[in-house]
């Protein structure tokens, strides 16, 4: 993509180190005695989440990440794949279940979340803060003693489970929070 | 007040002059001065009042002190902004260790945190880092760089000696220098002397010194340099390194130079860093806590 030189470097860059793209989430400047001014800065691997220290010389240059973030809208999954749309360019990303990590349990039909594309290839997929999903299967009402039992496990149209108040019934939409996976209120809609 | 109360002068000299360091490492801002359309003038911001108060020493002063704002082109930091201020001394006739008495006096006086504990720059190497920085082989170096935390830069050049030393320093050594108390590093290497004395001896030394408290370096000063020759060699060889590093060169004749020749008397002077100085007393841990509008906000 292009080079950036340290006196440009800052919170948020995103760049790319042997092949792999960073944001830079700390850079600060220091310099010893008389010596050369050094930038050191703390990094974090964009797919994997990692971070890493890296010191540069100032003058030294590295190469800016070609990374973008779009609304992407999730059409539907097939096998392993997840398949999602590109709301602006209509164009179709593919991603695998190890891609799209938890996100499988909240996506439902054009569901519109938020991807980060790394040359052009999709490397993550974050849905909305909070969505709005169906129970397909839960258990009636409390189980045995109500005041032990608050919560029960309910399963939403996605597939995956939550756990939830034992009041909540088969058809009912409820509302969690995708960062959590917890359940904050039953929805109209 | 501590200066006054020991006989010093206070003195102010010139911000912008035609004399300016040369140093391999700082910067100085310059401006071209003149009529429109006419011959312009190459002047200098000072990175310190050091020429211009050796100069009166020259003519004649004997104890001179002077708090003022110096400039050096680089980035912004927690411990820098290309404008600050130094507390600046010199005092004729002081040999090294009275020269760092005087600088753990101030220390003391100014924050209370007792006097500074004295630490040669090969006690703290061999202490912290477990060899001997001026004896050690180039390789030994580049492997004790190798060993931190974080790695040294990719473009480090290997012959680097004085680079892979400052690195040692920055990571292995001066994050523990003056935590309790303020620590004088002294004895520098002969490459790192910039404009101190250096002493004869197996290795020589450079009668330098460095006030540490925090881990933070609070101020650098020299029994310092007066054979005017001597300072020509550093000079020529700064603007070489300046160059290999794709930097310009710098004036290396000066008016200190002229003074130098005519005669400069034995002295120690040291500069301290006064914004640093008070984020210590106010427990800032960012310098543009003290500084009312920083460089991006000037």
């Amino acid at each position: 993509m292009g080079s950036i030189n340290t006196s440009d470097f800052k919170k948020g860059l995103k760049v790319q180190l042997d092949g792999d793209p960073y944001l830079m989430v700390e850079c600060n400047f220091v310099k010893p005695g008389k010596g050369q001014a050094l930038y050191k800065c703390r990094l974090k691997h964009l797919i994997r989440g990692t971070t890493i220290d890296r010191t540069w010389k100032s003058g030294d240059s590295i190469e800016s990440a070609d990374v973008e973030e779009i609304s992407a809208q999730y059409l539907y999954r097939q096998g392993d794949k997840f398949v999602f749309m590109d709301n602006e360019s209509y164009e179709q990303y593919e991603l695998t279940a190890d891609q799209v990590g938890d996100t499988w349990k909240y996506v439902k039909e054009s569901m519109v979340c938020s991807m980060v594309l790394y040359n052009s290839n999709p490397i993550t997929v974050t849905p909305p803060n909070h969505v709005v999903l169906k129970i397909e299967y839960c258990e009636p009402g409390a189980r045995g003693n109500t005041a032990n039992n608050v919560t029960k496990p309910c399963k939403v149209e996605t597939g995956a489970e939550f756990q939830c108040p034992v009041f909540v019934n088969i058809g009912d939409l409820i509302k969690i929070d995708t960062r959590t996976g917890e359940y904050l209120e039953r929805a109209k809609e | 007040m501590f200066f006054q109360g020991r006989g010093f002068l206070e003195v102010e000299t010139p911000i912008l002059s035609t004399d300016t360091v040369v140093d391999r490492h700082i910067d100085p801002f310059s401006l071209q001065v003149g009529p429109t359309g006419g011959k312009k003038q190459t002047l200098w911001l000072q990175t310190s009042p050091e020429f211009a108060m050796k100069r009166l020493l020259a003519a004649g002063a004997e104890a001179i002190y002077q708090v003022s704002r110096v400039f050096r082109q680089e980035e912004q930091g927690s411990l820098h902004n290309p404008e600050f201020t130094l507390v600046e001394w010199y005092c004729r006739g002081d040999d090294f260790h009275t020269g760092m008495k005087l600088t753990s006096d101030l220390c003391e006086t100014l924050l209370d945190r007792g006097p500074a504990e004295l630490l040669s720059y090969a006690e703290a190497f061999q202490y912290y880092v477990g060899l001997d920085p001026h004896r050690a082989h180039l390789e030994t170096l580049i492997a004790a760089a190798r060993q931190c935390d974080s790695r040294p830069p990719e473009s480090m050049a290997k012959e680097d000696r004085d680079g892979w030393l400052d690195w040692l320093l920055t990571e292995r050594v001066q994050v523990h220098l003056g935590v309790d108390r303020p620590v004088l590093l002294y004895d520098f290497p002969a490459s790192q002397a910039a404009l101190a004395q250096i002493r004869p001896g197996e290795p020589p030394l450079a009668e330098r010194f460095e006030l540490y408290v925090s881990g933070w370096e609070l101020a650098n000063g020299y029994h310092e340099l007066l054979d005017a020759g001597e300072l020509r060699r550093r000079n020529a060889r700064a603007n070489e390194l300046r160059r290999g590093d794709g930097k310009a060169a710098l004036p290396e004749e000066s008016r200190l130079l002229a003074a130098m020749e005519r005669g400069l008397p034995p002295a120690v002077g040291c500069a301290l860093g006064f914004d640093r100085l008070v984020m210590l007393a106010a427990g800032a841990k960012s310098i543009d806590e003290v500084i009312a509008f920083p460089w991006d906000r000037a």
